[in-house]
């Protein structure tokens, strides 16, 4: 609790009123260039986060899984903010999907979690060895590994995104997608879906208006807990900023607009509003699967 | 195999049968042999025949789905896979001699083939297997694959044709293995893909599986036995983009054919049948069995003509790196001098003499060249004359180069400090002590300064000597570092390639090198290109750490490689200077010295120089 009125004191002293006494009283201008400058000065980054989810309007079952965390991390250098969230699709139509993809989250999230055990709960100065790279692709391949134990032949999709500082690296299986919302209204996708109907626009054997169409619009080429040689695209890229990350399952990306995505994003007053305009969205459009979307901003 | 690592986790030993265990009172496990995705394969003795050993293979499935239903749909695949293996009978295919099953694991007991798998042979084959080779494994393949096609009463599809599902025993018999147990049998669930991603065709993740899609897998193996390039490691349906000649020159034009036909988008373009394509590789098998296999190596490279513009002979040798201002070239040699040359034809201009060899690339700042030397000095010379304007003296030889920003000289010594000399007076401003020798050069980097030292410690310092964070390395970073605000990079002596977030300094990933590295980094467009001591030129795709291609050079590559247009310029202690292709790695000239290159070449205005360890300064076009 001390600890806690300390962290107040340091940020309150510039403009508590003792020192003010012997000059003049500051204006609200003033007041608030110097509360501006301090926050450059201590370089703070916030991170925050929402999720929205619902079965849709055509669906019995959730075969969808989502895990957000957000906090900040202790030792090293400065308190860097840290983030996990996770998208995981369990395939459509399949056999267990909805274990497939509780597997994932829960193996992924307590993987990841527990490597960053000591730099959450605890001070700890050195770097971990292991880079963020090597933890993910670890929580990987050991969901892989369960999701073939508890419930073979299933499969589910997997996006995941680790925040630390302004780094966020991407561990990605399947047609989640993760995508960058700027506010000039850009969006840019930032994974690969792992799609037949993907792959075949991308040989041009089909194109994009074929595509709309495409019978098999859901299979997968490559998907957690299938196959024996997963290779998950893992990646660590900028965090955006300004802008949103956006981790969503096909039954959002597939059934909003882009245009709609943009204009929920961006003109919502807060995250948790964007989340319930896109899920609310997907719903009005007929809801044809399950919906679960991820948004996170850097602020600072 | 590569992934040992991850698949060595995927059955943890307490789970396996030990030796010694007999199952079903028959089966005595000796060993384990190979790991699949739901358990082991044992080698086992038949104890029904005591006189005699009687080998054989017993394929054990774990089932440790805790849903129920889960469970009984496992065992029933496992039962009709056991059932369609007692109805085959070819000299390819393995027979099935007893299935059981005990509590939650299901067994197969199958005829042992002692040998070694494809992909194995593959993998631990150097270069290429030869065409004769895979020539009769092919037909051997294509006859198997016909026998299934035409099996009564329903025609069987193997559909999962891979080099790991083909076992080449003692004898040099080839054998079929692993007819799906444990797979889910069960054709035309939605979103279901049977079969091998990498392998598989087009159709197949649809659900379509006929003989076509086996002649297509078919096709993908021998792709994958032809050019060494695994399919599963690569975009689906992408053979096209891997041309098996350009791989592999001493592939015959025919057996490429045939294999493209195999591999078509169209199932109907493809051959129609198994048999039809066993005629077409029999036909070249003849005509090869007439005509010597010829192999030339066909080489596209012309390494003839590429001749120095010029070149300067110094006293020793040169394992530094060149700079170059206003028309001149400056470069230091063991011979203790600092050179200049006339930049466009190496006429000898001035040198200056220090006390010890330069191993370090000068830098000029202002008309002044700032380098270090292992007599302990920074000198400072007039880039004109090539007189003395001041020195530094630090406490130990000075292998480190210099950068120079906001006033100020940065510098590393073996005397175990980065030292910061202000560039007016020539003084120490402050100087920030590491574990021991700082042979790096520092980064200079949003008023941060990043070096590593011979005991692996890792520092990033600000620009008034105070350590914000530190990182350490298993060996030595003697390599500088290069980077931007996204990611530094840099070798280690620890055989890794790192990337760092320069503010934090945790890491983002690492690039396992063959051998230990003193090679800094360059950055061209999203590839970080790096040498190491196991001779290759390593290039990395920046945000993935996946490696894009590797060159490999007849020695350890000690010195940087440069990007310059499209092109990355490094040098060997084989003694060449190599230009390669940058996105590709694709060789485009070399050029050899008489003696190891450890320096770095410099690029500027289409001219290439670089020092050898045989005392000469070279100049090249670019």
């Amino acid at each position: 609790m001390d600890k806690i009125f300390e962290l107040f004191r340091k940020k309150d002293k510039p403009v508590a009123p003792k020192s003010m006494a012997d000059t003049a009283p500051l204006t609200e201008d003033q007041l608030n260039s110097i509360v501006n400058n301090q926050n450059v000065q201590f370089e703070l980054q916030q991170l925050i986060a929402a999720t929205g989810q619902s079965v849709g309007k055509q669906r019995e079952l959730n075969e969808d899984s989502v895990f957000a965390l957000t906090t900040t991390m202790a030792g090293n250098s400065g308190n860097p903010p840290f983030g996990l969230y996770i998208v995981a699709d369990g395939m459509g139509g399949h056999q267990f999907g909805e274990v497939a993809s509780n597997a994932a989250i829960r193996i992924v999230a307590g993987i990841v979690l527990k490597k960053f055990h000591p730099y959450l709960f605890n001070l700890k100065q050195d770097a971990v060895e292991e880079s963020f790279q090597e933890i993910m692709l670890e929580a990987v391949n050991e969901a892989q590994r369960v999701i073939q134990l508890e419930a073979p032949g299933s499969g589910t999709t997997l996006t995941a995104a680790l925040v630390v500082g302004q780094q966020i690296t991407f561990a990605h299986v399947g047609d989640s997608r993760a995508s960058f919302v700027y506010p000039d209204g850009r969006i840019e996708n930032i994974t690969r879906d792992h799609s037949l109907v993907q792959r075949l626009q991308e040989l041009g054997h089909i194109t994009p208006e074929e595509a709309e169409n495409y019978p098999h619009r859901n299979v997968l080429y490559k998907a957690l807990g299938q196959g024996d040689l997963l290779e998950p695209e893992i990646f660590t890229i900028a965090f955006p900023q300004p802008g949103t990350l956006m981790i969503s399952s096909d039954g959002m990306w597939g059934v909003v607009s882009e245009k709609d995505v943009i204009r929920a994003v961006n003109e919502s007053p807060t995250l948790q509003r964007a989340c319930q305009n896109l899920v609310s969205a997907a719903n009005a459009a007929g809801g044809p699967d399950n919906i679960s979307v991820v948004l996170a901003q850097l602020i600072g | 195999m590569s992934d040992d690592d991850n698949n060595s986790e995927s059955t943890s030993p307490k789970t396996q049968l030990q030796a010694g265990v007999t199952l079903a009172k028959r089966y005595l496990i000796q060993e384990v042999v190979g790991l699949g995705g739901m358990g082991s394969v044992y080698r086992s003795r038949d104890m029904h025949f005591p006189s005699v050993t009687k080998l054989v293979a017993v394929k054990e499935m774990i089932i440790s789905a805790p849903d129920p239903l889960v469970r009984e749909t496992i065992v029933k695949n496992f039962e009709r896979e056991a059932n369609l293996l007692a109805t085959l009978h070819h000299s390819a295919i393995p027979k099935i001699y007893d299935y059981f099953t005990i509590e939650s694991r299901s067994y197969l007991v199958l005829e042992f083939i002692h040998g070694k798998d494809m992909e194995a042979i593959i993998n631990d084959t150097n270069g290429f297997l030869p065409e004769d080779q895979l020539l009769s494994w092919a037909i051997d393949l294509c006859d198997v694959l016909d026998y299934l096609h035409k099996h009564k009463p329903t025609p069987i599809i193997f559909r999962d044709m891979k080099p790991s599902n083909v076992m080449i025993n003692s004898n040099g018999i080839l054998m079929l293995v692993d007819f799906g147990i444990a797979k889910a049998f069960q054709s035309g669930v939605k979103g279901t893909m049977i079969g091998t991603e990498g392998y598989s065709p087009p159709e197949q993740y649809r659900g379509e599986a006929t003989q076509a899609a086996d002649i297509y897998s078919l096709g993908a193996t021998l792709h994958h036995a032809l050019t060494r390039r695994d399919p599963r490691l690569e975009p689906p349906f992408s053979f096209a983009e891997r041309p098996i000649r350009r791989i592999n020159p001493s592939a015959s034009e025919e057996l490429e054919a045939i294999v493209n036909r195999a591999l078509e988008y169209d199932p109907t373009n493809r051959f129609k049948s198994a048999a039809e394509m066993k005629e077409a590789l029999v036909s070249i098998a003849q005509k090869k069995g007439v005509s010597v296999h010829t192999s030339a190596q066909i080489s596209s490279v012309k390494m003839s003509g590429i001749k120095p513009l010029w070149k300067f002979k110094c006293e020793d040798e040169i394992r530094g790196t060149p700079a170059i201002s206003q028309g001149s070239l400056f470069i230091g040699s063991y011979d203790h001098n600092l050179y200049s040359l006339d930049a466009a034809n190496g006429k000898f201009q001035w040198k200056y003499p220090t006390e010890g060899g330069i191993v370090s690339c000068p830098a000029i700042l202002e008309g002044n060249i700032y380098v270090g030397s292992e007599d302990m000095l920074l000198h400072v010379v007039s880039e004109r004359s090539g007189k003395i304007v001041w020195t530094y003296y630090t406490d130990a030889p000075v292998r480190s180069s210099p950068r120079i920003a906001d006033g100020h000289v940065f510098i590393g010594s073996d005397d175990g400090y980065l030292h910061a000399v202000n560039i007016n007076t020539g003084r120490m401003v402050w100087r920030f002590e590491a574990a021991d020798a700082i042979r790096s050069t520092p980064l200079i980097l949003d008023d941060m300064v990043y070096f590593g030292s011979e005991v692996g410690g890792y520092y990033a310092v600000s620009f008034s000597g105070e350590l914000k964070w530190r990182f350490r390395a298993k060996r030595a970073i003697t390599s500088s570092t290069v980077g931007t605000r996204q990611a530094i990079y840099f070798t280690s002596m620890d055989g890794t390639l790192y990337a760092l977030d320069p503010s934090n300094g945790w890491v983002l990933w690492r690039y396992r090198m063959g051998k230990a590295s003193i090679s800094t980094p360059c950055i061209a467009d999203d590839l970080i290109i790096a040498g190491a001591a196991d001779g290759f030129i390593y290039a990395v795709e920046a945000k993935s750490s996946k490696e894009i291609w590797r060159f490999r050079t007849d020695h350890q590559v000690n010195g940087s490689p440069v990007i310059y247009k499209d092109s990355i310029y490094c040098g060997s202690v084989d003694g060449n200077l190599y230009c390669l292709e940058y996105r590709t790695g694709r060789l485009r000239w070399k050029y050899g010295t008489e003696a190891a290159i450890t320096g770095t070449p410099l690029v500027y205005d289409d001219i290439v120089y670089i020092g050898s360890t045989d005392h000469h300064v070279y100049a090249f076009l670019a």
